[in-house]
């Protein structure tokens, strides 16, 4: 909201010495925020002034244009010129070029002289053009800043500056002062709540709170006049209230003839219209939002003579349509509010009026509609037609019902004004006042809330200032410490403040207009806590031992394909599991438009990003959230606001939203470390994949089995399935080497290794107490065994086997060797372990050692065929 | 281990042939005189010794088989019975001399081979390469825990919900009424049908809602994590971004102590100089509602208020969501931006950094902010 400086003083009480910052920062005090300061002048500076045409000579150019070579006058004739400098002729007659035609001998028009500064910085000085020397130049509105029009330069009579309009400008005059470009608009930011800010009566009043100086009511400087049987029939026809409330409660209808089209809108008011941030358009259009501006009141103006019979108020019939003025045929719903007559639908109620109707430049009767609408009706019909406007604006928040009236007669006495209308007699004022907003207010609520005494008298005349009425009695008091007794407010809320409904509402209104810079300072100690939770300190630890173990942590956004979803999978996903996935309604980007079910696509877009920025050698994780939806997605209702809702209300909110476990992911590329004298990198490979992931596991203690994989995303031959080694064996990640083809087309290094795990489950599988193991102190016994089986033996199965068959004396066992060549027959390989045993209460003996090793390649002889070598 | 001479004395000399040869003594063992000469050319020839190869040139050739003094040891068992005794004192005197001569010279010249070895051993430290990989956190990572560490030593907890909500924890239960325009000032994501009533939360406060329904009151809780406008990315908007949000429902609480809480925090985080500034503001789920700005001592530019976030006594509403009676307990709420918190504390010039992933972002900061 845009605030003219000169049209806020009329109602409040700003220095004239004040500037557009210094009134931002008295407003920001009553919680109005600074957005933006708009000054004209900071862009443009004289001498610009009136001048009166001489001599216009064309002459034609060879590239084909013609240029005008004129002499204007630029002081009064007979008076020596008063300003002086380069290219300022003493003489008071300047010799120009000009480009334009659109004027003539003896016209008066805007000079601007050299020395004068336009906005886009953009310097006048007499300049060699066209074989003449331009000193100045014929000003048009756009290179004045006053709007786009570039259809010519500004002929002042055009904007009512001539003879027959009583205003006729002495040459040299000063242009700044004569089109008022002399003021500057503080802009602020209106919170959704406080509709009537969005007028200069509304922050006038703001001003006032936030100074304490007087503020004179716009609106009680008009008096409107009773209404009478006369006016235009309206009638109020709404049969679908939304939540019971009527769409329109108030209709205001006036009629003004004879008004002369061809007027020009003042230049004080397209001056203000101007810096408030709207086009000038029309006399009638500008008076209409002049009138808004000012009152907060969005208002319409029909041409009367369009009109065909009564005007009613209903909603609108499933396959009406609607042009509206901005020339869009529209398919109404049928709980949009329309404005109709005998023809149909007229106007989008309170949002945006017909093509059919709307004034022109011929019209001459008007008819100005001034209404109070249902702001959820306004709302949901400019979020339907996608209408935004500056009356939807207003309509949406709440506008004063009381004001309807007044600023309809405010807009006839400007269309008398200022357009030579004629107030017709009729004057409609249909509907019904709403019951106003009365609340209780006990007297120490204010305090108890905001931790600031108070003052009774305060109280009553902080809401008195605000417009409430306020009765004062003795009652029991509300609360914790309820019963004793003392003073309640009764505040009825003023008409333009339908935010105000209940008590915690007026304290805020107390709370800003004393000064939230009264509240005092106090800490409130909290009942001893328990610090993180077992879970949020185990995420922890993995996130900072994965940064320690020299991966680095990046955040993804978790927006992606439905190719990628689908080629990804949930990393916990079996193969071919089809894959349900949250799609957004309104996503960023239609392509991105799922919500991920793995880490990987948005890691590996980052590791691709890095590559493309010079960085190959990579070792990245992330940890977040992914989206995975059941069967039920969603509830299809939503419990009301204000209430708890029943536990099964809830649960069955809780049933609809997606499983969103948390999942830890890494991927690594190119090298392990940088080369150097003495050294030679690593590259990446599955192991290190896998190994990270096992770290992940060890971090928290849980022990997790490796089988071999097939996840599509992944290599077909270097993929590890990954489940929890106890429990029922839940799959909880992937580990591996990317699948090749993928990695070519996806523009990454061959090679390029990642895992993911699910690591809300982990967490969960940790161990509450960890118990302690015995640790023998007799010496162990070492033997290795070679085994020879078939060559797709899965090896960690045998060794599994070998450690299941040698029972509780096995303390340790692991894999040194695999071979396969000369001495291990055609398609067999052989395995070699190493063992260790160690008894918890003696030495062992060679022979015990031999013993448990025997059955444990029995056993591996059984299951998987293995010979001894 | 240095071989004594004596070991060597009493070792035959291996010939070339195999054979152990007897050489004829040029002094006698008797001879005063030559025996001491002969002492005191090898105590000469051992000080003479540069190194420890030299040092055992010197011992062979004063000690070992064909030296003279150890061809006149093994000659005193020729001498005359009387002779006996003297010259074999004599021997065992000079053989002690070259011993301990020998062993000292030895020791010297082990220590400087010991020291020259060290010496030829200097590499050149600065030709190091890290062998092993830097990690590094990402800074909104930290900075979530930072803050959540300031509010665990108040004794809060860090309470956690879905990034994925159901509509009516992120707005009805927080008093956004169905069509209040406030519901387009935090531009959401919906999911797709609109009917499920499924959106990315545009704010941690839905956590709040749960933090209430699951504990009760009194409750102090801050929730950090990540939230959802339909922003585009520029220098100071992203779509995703992380918010952390407190809480507290309790008896009798304030809005003087909002303020304290809200103080003391800045402290913690900006030091001591930090100040806090209130001004009016709407937030449907609070009222009073505020607009917070701290006092950054260290802002770049010069000490100035900067807009940290929003503020407020609970709404009635909210705590009746919550199934708290408004009348017993009042509560206060606040949230800020991790983004722009660090953006401002950390100086960060552009959002493009914070999501992008360039990995020099998150090591240029390591495991601090």
């Amino acid at each position: 909201m845009r605030i003219p400086l000169s049209w806020l003083r009329e109602y409040a009480q700003v220095p004239a010495d004040a500037t557009a910052e210094d009134v931002m920062a008295d407003l920001v005090r009553v919680g109005l925020e600074e957005e933006d300061v708009h000054r004209p002048l900071d862009e443009m500076s004289g001498p610009i002034v009136v001048g009166e045409v001489l001599e216009k000579v064309p002459e034609p150019q060879s590239n084909g244009k013609t240029i005008n070579w004129c002499q204007v006058r630029v002081a009064p004739e007979g008076r020596p010129q008063p300003l002086s400098g380069e290219g300022i002729d003493p003489s008071g007659v300047q010799g120009i070029v000009c480009g334009a035609h659109n004027f003539e001998v003896g016209d008066k028009v805007i000079v601007t002289l050299p020395g004068a500064v336009l906005p886009g910085d953009f310097r006048i000085s007499p300049r060699k053009t066209y074989g003449h020397v331009s000193a100045g130049m014929i000003a048009s509105a756009r290179e004045l800043g006053l709007g786009e029009d570039h259809d010519g330069i500004i002929v002042l009579s055009t904007l009512g500056f001539s003879p027959e309009h009583g205003n006729d400008p002495e040459v040299g005059t000063d242009v700044i002062d004569l089109l008022h470009l002399r003021d500057e608009a503080a802009e602020i930011n209106v919170t959704a709540d406080r509709g009537y800010a969005f007028s200069i009566r509304g922050v006038a009043r703001e001003y006032s709170h936030a100074t304490g100086t007087p503020f004179t009511d716009p609106a009680s400087l008009v008096t409107a006049p009773e209404a009478n049987d006369d006016g235009y029939p309206v009638r109020l026809e709404d049969r679908a209230p939304i939540y019971g409330v009527a769409g329109c409660d108030r209709f205001v209808a006036r009629t003004v003839t004879g008004i002369d089209p061809t007027r020009p809108t003042p230049p004080w008011m397209s001056a203000r219209l101007r810096l408030a941030g709207m086009r000038s358009i029309s006399l009638a259009v500008d008076i209409s939002n002049y009138v808004m501006w000012e009152l907060g009141q969005p208002l319409h103006f029909y041409d009367a003579d369009t009109l065909r019979g009564d005007i009613v108020v209903r909603r609108a019939q499933e396959g009406e349509r609607l042009t509206t003025l901005d020339g869009k045929d529209r398919a109404l719903s049928a709980e949009d509010l329309l404005i109709t007559d005998d023809r149909g639908p007229i106007g989008l109620a309170g949002v945006m009026g017909g093509a059919e109707t709307e004034v022109s430049d011929a019209t001459t009767t008007v008819l100005i509609e001034s209404a109070h609408f249902d702001p959820v009706s306004m709302g949901r019909t400019r979020r339907r037609h996608r209408l935004p406007s500056e009356a939807s604006k207003r309509n949406e928040r709440g506008v004063d019902w009381e004001v309807a009236d007044e600023a309809a007669e405010r807009a006839v006495q400007l269309l008398v004004e200022l357009a030579g209308g004629t107030p017709g007699p009729g004057i409609t004022d249909v509907g019904t006042r709403p019951e106003p907003t009365v609340v209780e207010l006990p007297a120490s609520f204010p305090t108890a809330l905001m931790g600031v005494e108070y003052t009774e008298e305060q109280i009553e005349r902080t809401l008195a200032d605000l417009g409430a009425t306020v009765e004062k009695s003795t009652a029991a008091q509300p609360g914790p410490d309820g019963g004793a007794v003392g003073t309640v407010f009764t505040v009825t809320s003023p008409s333009w403040r339908s935010d105000l409904e209940i008590r915690e509402d007026l304290v805020e209104e107390i709370g800003r207009l004393v000064g939230y810079d009264e509240i005092p300072s106090t800490l409130p100690v909290a009942p001893p806590g328990r610090g993180l939770t077992r879970s949020q300190a185990d995420r922890r630890r993995v996130l900072q031992g994965l940064a320690g173990a020299g991966l680095t942590e990046v955040l993804a956004y978790p927006f992606v394909s439905a190719a990628q979803n689908r080629f990804f999978g949930a990393a916990t996903a079996e193969e071919g599991e089809a894959q349900r996935m949250v799609h957004l309604a309104n996503p960023i980007s239609a392509e991105f438009g799922y919500l991920r079910t793995s880490l990987l696509p948005g890691l590996l877009e980052i590791a691709r990003r890095n590559h493309s920025r010079g960085f190959r050698d990579l070792a990245l994780y992330e940890s977040g959230a992914v989206f995975l939806p059941g069967e039920q997605l969603g509830s299809a209702s939503i419990p009301p606001l204000g209430a708890r809702p029943a536990d099964e209300v809830l649960a069955g909110l809780e049933a609809g939203i997606p499983d969103q476990p948390r999942h830890v992911a890494a991927v690594f590329t190119g090298h392990d470390s940088v080369a150097g004298p003495g050294h030679t990198p690593r590259t990446w490979d599955w192991q290190d994949a896998l190994g990270t992931a096992l770290d992940v596991a060890g971090i928290l203690g849980v022990e997790l089995t490796v089988a071999q994989g097939r996840h599509q995303a992944f290599h077909p031959g270097r993929t590890a399935r990954l489940s929890l080694a106890g429990g029922d064996g839940t799959v909880v990640g992937v580990a591996g080497e990317l699948l090749p083809t993928w990695l070519e087309t996806a523009d990454l290094p061959a090679r390029t290794v990642a895992m993911e795990l699910d690591l809300d489950a982990l967490v969960a599988a940790a161990a509450d107490v960890v118990v302690a193991q015995p640790l023998s102190t007799f010496p162990p016994t070492s033997q290795d065994v070679a085994l020879v089986v078939p060559v797709d033996t899965v090896a960690g199965e045998v060794l599994a086997t070998l450690r299941e068959g040698a029972g509780e004396l096995l303390e340790d066992i692991a894999l040194f060797d695999v071979y396969a060549g000369p001495g291990v027959p055609e398609g067999r390989k052989s395995l070699a372990f190493s063992l260790r045993f160690r008894a918890p209460d003696r030495t062992l003996t060679a022979d015990e050692a031999s013993g448990a090793r025997a059955a444990a390649t029995a056993l591996a002889a059984e299951r998987h065929g293995a010979v001894q070598r | 281990m240095t071989e004594t001479p004596q070991d060597l004395a009493e070792t035959p000399v291996e010939q070339p042939d195999g054979t152990t040869e007897q050489v004829a003594p040029e002094i006698s063992p008797a001879d005063e005189t030559a025996v001491g000469a002969a002492v005191e050319a090898a105590l000469q020839a051992f000080a003479a010794a540069a190194d420890l190869d030299q040092l055992k040139a010197a011992r062979l050739a004063h000690t070992g088989e064909k030296a003279p003094l150890t061809l006149a040891n093994r000659s005193i068992g020729k001498l005359p019975k009387d002779q006996k005794a003297a010259a074999g004192k004599l021997m065992g005197g000079a053989r002690k001399a070259m011993e301990s001569a020998l062993a000292a010279r030895a020791e010297v010249l082990e220590e400087e081979r010991a020291a020259r070895l060290l010496v030829e051993e200097t590499v050149d430290v600065t030709t190091a390469v890290r062998r092993r990989r830097v990690g590094a956190r990402h800074p909104l990572s930290v900075l979530q825990e930072r803050v959540s560490d300031i509010f665990i030593g108040m004794g809060w907890e860090i309470a956690e919900g879905p990034e994925l909500e159901s509509e009516w924890y992120n707005f009805d239960a927080l008093n956004f009424k169905p069509d209040h325009p406030a519901r387009e000032m935090q531009d959401t994501f919906f999911v797709d049908p609109p009917q499920s009533h499924l959106v990315l939360r545009t704010h941690t406060s839905p956590v709040q809602m749960r933090a209430m329904l699951e504990r009760g009151a009194p409750v102090y809780v801050l929730c950090p994590g990540r939230t959802f406008r339909t922003d585009e990315l520029d220098a100071t908007h992203t779509p995703v971004f992380h918010q952390f949000e407190g809480l507290a429902v309790d008896k009798g609480l304030t809005m003087a102590d909002l303020r304290g809480t809200l103080e003391y925090f800045a402290r913690q985080m900006f030091g001591p100089e930090a100040r806090i500034r209130l001004r009016p503001n709407f937030f449907p789920f609070t009222e009073p509602s505020a607009e917070m700005d701290i006092w950054h001592p260290g802002a770049k530019g010069g000490p100035q208020w900067i807009e940290w976030g929003g503020c407020g006594m609970v709404h009635p509403n909210e705590l009746r969501a919550a199934g708290l009676d408004p009348e017993v307990y009042s509560g206060f709420a606040f949230g800020m931006g991790v983004e722009r918190t660090l953006m401002f504390r950390n100086e960060v010039p552009d959002m493009h950094d914070m999501i992008e992933g360039d990995v020099r972002f998150s090591q240029h900061f390591g495991m601090e902010i």
